[in-house]
């Protein structure tokens, strides 16, 4: 064996044994690209020399749809965008329209909208850390988040009858009133849920051989991470103090108190994927802690309906809106010009931005950390591709 | 200090007073002709007052004027302050110089507005598609975008 290494080195030194590169399809259908994303990769040996994205497996152009529809029928569309966050991807859009056509909303409405968007994002950030560990290799995690996840999407069902795509915040309102004991399962939910964060740190995030794969693995530097727009864990991960929530802030997010998680590179180097995973980790308890104090605040009286317009039809104008949505900052460039359609929607997806960062910082990794380094983007195709 | 966007507008003019900047204040945003957007655009993210150093969006606009719009949302994450810069280009001829070297994710937002509207981005470094396949016909997002009947033999319209 050795001798036979030899002979290989030689000839590769001497030029008579030509080496060249590998080009490698991974996916459409490969189980860690979470869905329909095809990755290039140029290869040398096992090294990652280059990746090469190929998106749009999944394009439906959301955008010519929302052209051709009536404002309040473009809300279900935008929850089959990022499928596991429709509430944030709701609150968006409602949120542009309602700047441009200047309605106030009631309280009570403000405070349902919150706490059902930070319901959302620990559901949805409890997919990607029990996904991202499934990837690692770490199965057992997984259950427990897909367990806790459960609940969070009862009280979905039972407030508007839907588990992923629930259409429930609508222009200048909901679509439906919260149900009798709605406040007191969201309270109990937060209580079984705090000790599984313990149980999913012990099993996997302090794990060794899940620090070994994660940590000092796809480093992604502040600048480079401004410069590709990234946004959410991605950007927080890297060490960079910008959370919409608290910096553009929106809703009714300032009268809590909270703070923005901020990667420390404690694990390995700042901005790698340990980093990323447990920004989206701690941020689960302060969307708790935002829960709890709305929780305390929640005015008693309120019309949830009162405020939706009978016609909505937005005067000439145009507006940015953006939000903090699980993955990052999820705009709203909305275009009206009088008519009952919007002229031109243009929606700004985290998880499309923060993709396209994967080249820069997969380069030299072998492909087993490709997979780590996919996970730890957190991306979903359906907002991807639109 | 962050700033305004009509304080950015006449610190902007004021380094550029031949480049033509417009500052429309209904939007508001800063409307730049085709030929500066570079200089502008570099001049916006490395200026100690300005350092707008994210893209945050790149959309692209069919106006229905015979125009097509590009617009640019940038943010600065150190002075917090926002700016808006528009280009109109005519429809017949949507050539709008490349940003990609100035924010890195310009490549991607400016492919999608190619694909999707149909400005072409010169200088982009990997100026393709990026949603619809590579043989796809003509830009969706054109008002005056007429949907194919088939599609490599497949039916277009279900």
């Amino acid at each position: 064996m050795t001798e036979s290494m030899e002979v290989l080195k030689e000839g590769i030194a001497s030029g008579r044994l030509k080496t060249d590169e590998l080009v490698l399809n991974m996916g459409p259908q490969h189980p860690s690209t979470h869905g329909v994303l095809r990755l290039e990769l140029v290869l040398d040996g096992e090294i990652v020399v280059k990746v090469i994205p190929q998106m749009g497996y999944l394009h439906r152009c959301f955008e010519k749809h929302a052209e051709n529809m009536t404002y309040p029928q473009v809300v279900p569309y935008t929850d089959r965008m990022d499928y596991l966050a429709g509430m944030n991807n709701n609150h968006g859009y409602v949120l542009a329209v309602e700047r441009l056509m200047g309605i106030e909303v009631p309280e009570k409405v403000e405070y349902i909208r919150v706490i059902m968007a930070e319901l959302q994002r620990i559901a949805s950030h409890l997919v990607a850390i029990g996904t991202f560990g499934m990837d690692i290799g770490a199965f057992t995690p997984f259950l427990y988040c897909f367990r806790d996840r459960e609940y969070i999407l009862d009280i979905f069902e039972r407030t508007c009858g839907a588990r992923l795509l629930y259409n429930y915040m609508w222009v200048g309102g909901l679509s439906h009133d919260i149900y009798d004991g709605f406040l007191r399962d969201v309270a109990d939910f937060i209580k079984k849920f705090r000790p599984t964060v313990v149980e999913v740190n012990n099993l996997l995030n302090y794990n060794k051989i899940f620090v070994e794969r994660t940590a000092n693995v796809g480093v992604l530097p502040r600048d480079v991470a401004v410069s590709y727009g990234c946004s959410g864990p991605m950007l927080r991960g890297s060490g960079v103090d910008w959370d919409l929530r608290r910096d553009d802030p929106y809703s009714i997010y300032d009268r809590f108190d909270w703070k923005v998680c901020v990667g420390d590179g404690s694990a390995g180097t700042l901005g790698d994927c340990w980093d990323r995973h447990m920004v989206r980790v701690w941020e689960m308890e302060e969307s708790c802690k935002i829960i709890e104090q709305a929780l305390e605040s929640f005015p008693a009286e309120g019309d949830i309906a009162s405020a939706i317009p009978k016609r909505i039809r937005p005067a000439k104008g145009e507006i940015y809106t953006r939000v903090e949505n699980p993955r990052g900052e999820l705009g709203y460039y909305l275009v009206a010009d009088g008519s009952a359609n919007p002229f031109r929607l243009k929606v700004r997806g985290p998880s499309f931005v923060n993709l396209s960062v994967i080249d820069e910082i997969s380069r030299g990794h072998l492909i087993a950390d490709l997979v780590a380094i996919l996970g730890s983007i957190d991306i979903v195709l359906g907002e991807v591709d639109r | 200090m962050p700033k305004a966007m009509n304080e950015i507008f006449d610190y902007l003019n004021g380094l550029f007073p031949e480049a033509g900047l417009a500052f429309d204040e209904s939007v508001p945003c800063i409307i730049v002709p085709a030929a500066s957007i570079k200089e502008v655009a570099l001049q916006a993210r490395d200026d100690q007052e300005l350092l707008l150093d994210t893209l945050m969006c790149l959309s692209g606009v069919d106006n229905g004027d015979e125009t097509l719009g590009v617009v640019y949302h940038l943010d600065s994450m150190t002075l917090r302050h926002k700016l808006t810069l528009k280009v109109i280009v005519p429809a017949s001829d949507p050539h709008v110089p490349s940003v990609d070297r100035v924010w890195r994710i310009a490549e991607w937002h400016e492919r999608e507005a190619f694909d999707l509207v149909g400005m072409i981005f010169d200088g982009n470094s990997d100026f393709r598609r990026i949603l619809l396949p590579e043989d796809w016909e003509g830009h969706p997002l054109r008002k005056d975008y007429q949907v194919p009947e088939f599609y490599n033999g497949m039916k277009v319209p279900y």
